[in-house]
């Protein structure tokens, strides 16, 4: 089967099309996506197809268009709320936390929340330290919630297919900085399961474990590294929760380095969580300590120039893989 | 404002006496339950829905098959009215497997979503969004269900009351927020928390229509609902209804409630909700006091056997539970 060349934006609304016209359930609420699209045009066209009822602006009110979804979805319905930057997301958390995330326990099993919120985060062209988070973290942290970051379309628009079609909440993490990035997207119906990571290009010497905007940065730095004669596989779990810890484990097994990056700051972060399981699974494996590149333990600053000292950039990637390489 | 209180068109005997059924249900189970709790058979959180009864019990039986409610922390009496399994209510108080929610739950988050309970809550606010959400899907698809969000005085001051409320107004959605105001958030007062204490005028303040109800009087309350909920069913909703109430006891078992004035007490306990329903069904029926009496004794034999069957029946185990962490 062939396939489009096409960018993670348009595969995003590619899989909000399919799946709106496959089920009635699904709708979408959110500020701005209605008639203007949303700020990264993800919903263009959507409420001309679909109409009012299932595609609606909010008013500045997340903590309720939040809780609004989880009711909707507790409701039976498959509703997606987009929240234009995941630190507004905070509003909600009470919602996401102790509503979304507690009530398929809570009900013994028999409640489910197939809320999904779509939002993003990241670095990106000074927007500041309120605008520019990456709070997977947070998310990862709280059991019941499915954790989902797609770094090139293909993903995007199979992962948000296969949220719409699972029942549990779901917070799908975007990163700005991918919106017009370009990548092949599969013809005819791409649905990519949770819990599936994705070699993104394989390698012998170190396995370097990267989600996100952090994947082009890492994919980058390998292909540079190629020239040193240093060979990185790099690994995308796509989704955090769940993890594909075999895939991840596999990959160790074959070149006993391994490097894990992300853009969130470093302290409490996915990354810590990663080492802690290769190490537990995998320690007699490893032939050198677990390295990890990571934003600075800081807000982000608007200045540029430090805004780039704060976060991972491909020279500090390939400074990391090859201290491990040579370790 | 409306006070409503008068009643133009008395329901049929069969509503009455459901009515007062369900508030001497809930009188009964909150007693009973209180009684285990302090034999320690409940643990944990438990707070009674008693000298409240007559806003769950005039207000679900005003709704119908379809509908929705989202509940508190205090929500034992909003399951009931809706007409839950007291035995199931019984048993996931005692944690037991045959509990509406297994003993994962308690108290405070006892749901039963095949029948549209979307659940109590244990976060004080946070039922609002919630019963929004359930009144946003029925509106995708069509439906004139209707949502009923039991919201509390001390709810109110929390941020999503009025987001919520917006969100439902300016897509005229059919849900009813139902504040029950008893005059305490734990046991600071409504008017250390508000300079307004007449919680319908937040309603009216962005355009929703608002009443105020004696919260007492259980017919009172199933008039009013039965307005707004045709209300609703036609499009206009939603209406946000303040029901004034008292507790009869603290915020929970353990709490002896004793900032509450004894004479405030005395003037609510004199105006007992229990004793409406029994006077509305025998003033407006022709029903005996004998009639009465036989409900009570139908609904003290429903709450012993509820009580039987939730000691008998067992409690998950931990290999259960361990399956279940899995799926996590």
């Amino acid at each position: 089967m062939g396939g489009r060349e096409m960018m993670y934006r348009d595969a995003l609304r590619e899989a909000l099309d399919e799946e709106m016209a496959r089920s009635p359930e699904v709708f979408i609420i959110g500020e701005g996506i209605a008639e203007r699209g949303g700020s990264y045009k993800v919903t263009e066209g959507l409420l001309a197809k679909y109409g009012k009822l299932r595609v609606r602006d909010t008013p500045i009110s997340e903590a309720s268009m939040i809780g609004a979804g989880v009711g909707a979805a507790i409701a039976g319905a498959r509703p997606i709320v987009e929240i234009l930057y995941i630190d507004f997301a905070m509003l909600g958390m009470d919602q996401i936390v102790n509503q979304a995330a507690k009530f398929r326990l809570m009900t013994g099993g028999d409640g489910r929340v197939p809320f999904i919120m779509r939002t993003q985060g990241g670095t990106g062209g000074g927007v500041a330290a309120q605008h520019s988070q990456s709070l997977e973290a947070l998310f990862y942290h709280i059991p019941g919630l499915k954790v989902v970051m797609p770094s090139v379309p293909a993903d995007a628009k199979g992962l948000l297919k296969y949220a719409l079609r699972q029942d549990d909440p779901v917070m799908f993490l975007e990163h700005k900085h991918l919106y017009m990035t370009k990548g092949e997207v599969p013809d005819g119906e791409h649905v990519v399961e949770f819990g599936i990571a994705d070699v993104k290009k394989p390698g012998r010497d170190v396995t370097v474990i990267a989600w996100s905007n952090m994947v082009l940065r890492t994919l980058q730095a390998a292909r540079e590294l190629e020239d040193e004669g240093i060979s990185a596989e790099v690994i995308d779990p796509r989704t955090l929760v769940p993890l594909d810890l075999p895939t991840i484990l596999t990959s160790v097994a074959k070149t006993n380095r391994v490097v894990i990056v992300q853009e969130a700051v470093r302290r409490g972060g996915v990354a810590s969580d990663i080492a802690a399981s290769i190490q537990a699974e995998a320690f007699y494996d490893l032939d050198a300590p677990i390295e990890i590149v990571a934003g600075l333990n800081i807000p982000v600053p608007f200045n540029l120039e430090l805004e780039k000292a704060s976060v991972p950039q491909v020279d500090t990637i390939k400074a990391a893989i090859r201290k491990v390489a040579s370790a | 404002m409306n006070l409503a209180t008068r009643v133009a068109n008395a329901p049929s005997r069969d509503v009455l006496e459901k009515i007062f059924k369900t508030t001497y249900s809930i009188r009964q189970f909150e007693t009973e339950g209180i009684r285990l709790y302090r034999q320690g058979l409940i643990r944990g959180y438990f707070h009674p829905y008693l000298g409240q009864e007559g806003i769950a019990a005039g207000a679900c039986t005003a709704l119908r098959k379809g509908d929705y409610i989202s509940s508190t922390h205090r929500g034992h009496g909003h399951c009931i009215a809706w007409g839950a399994d007291i035995k199931r209510m019984m048993a996931e108080l005692l944690q037991k497997r045959d509990g509406y929610c297994q003993g994962y739950g308690g108290s405070m988050h006892i749901a039963d979503i095949t029948s549209g309970n979307l659940g109590a809550n244990g976060i004080v606010g946070a039922g609002a969004p919630l019963g929004v959400g359930a009144a946003l899907a029925a509106q995708v698809r069509g439906s004139d269900a209707v949502t009923v969000t039991f919201s509390t005085d001390g709810g109110s001051n929390n941020g999503t009351f009025l987001e919520a409320l917006n969100l439902a107004a300016i897509w005229n959605l059919g849900f009813i927020l139902l504040v029950e105001n008893n005059g305490y958030a734990v046991s600071t007062t409504i008017e250390e928390s508000t300079r307004e204490p007449n919680l319908y005028k937040r309603g009216e303040a962005i355009g929703v229509e608002s009443h105020q109800v004696d919260g007492n009087n259980p017919l009172a309350v199933h008039t009013l609902m039965q307005q707004a909920a045709e209300t609703c069913r036609a499009g206009r909703g939603p209406v946000l209804i303040e029901a004034l109430t008292f507790r009869h006891m603290g915020h929970h078992v353990n709490d002896p409630g004793k900032y509450m004035p004894a004479e405030r007490l005395a003037h609510f306990k004199a105006r007992d909700p229990v004793d409406s329903a029994a006077a509305s069904l025998r003033e407006l029926t022709d029903a005996s006091e004998a009639d009465v009496e036989a409900i009570k004794a139908e609904v003290d034999r429903e709450i012993a056997e509820a009580v039987e069957f939730a000691k008998a029946s067992d409690e998950v185990t931990v290999e259960e539970f361990k399956q279940f962490a899995d799926v996590y």
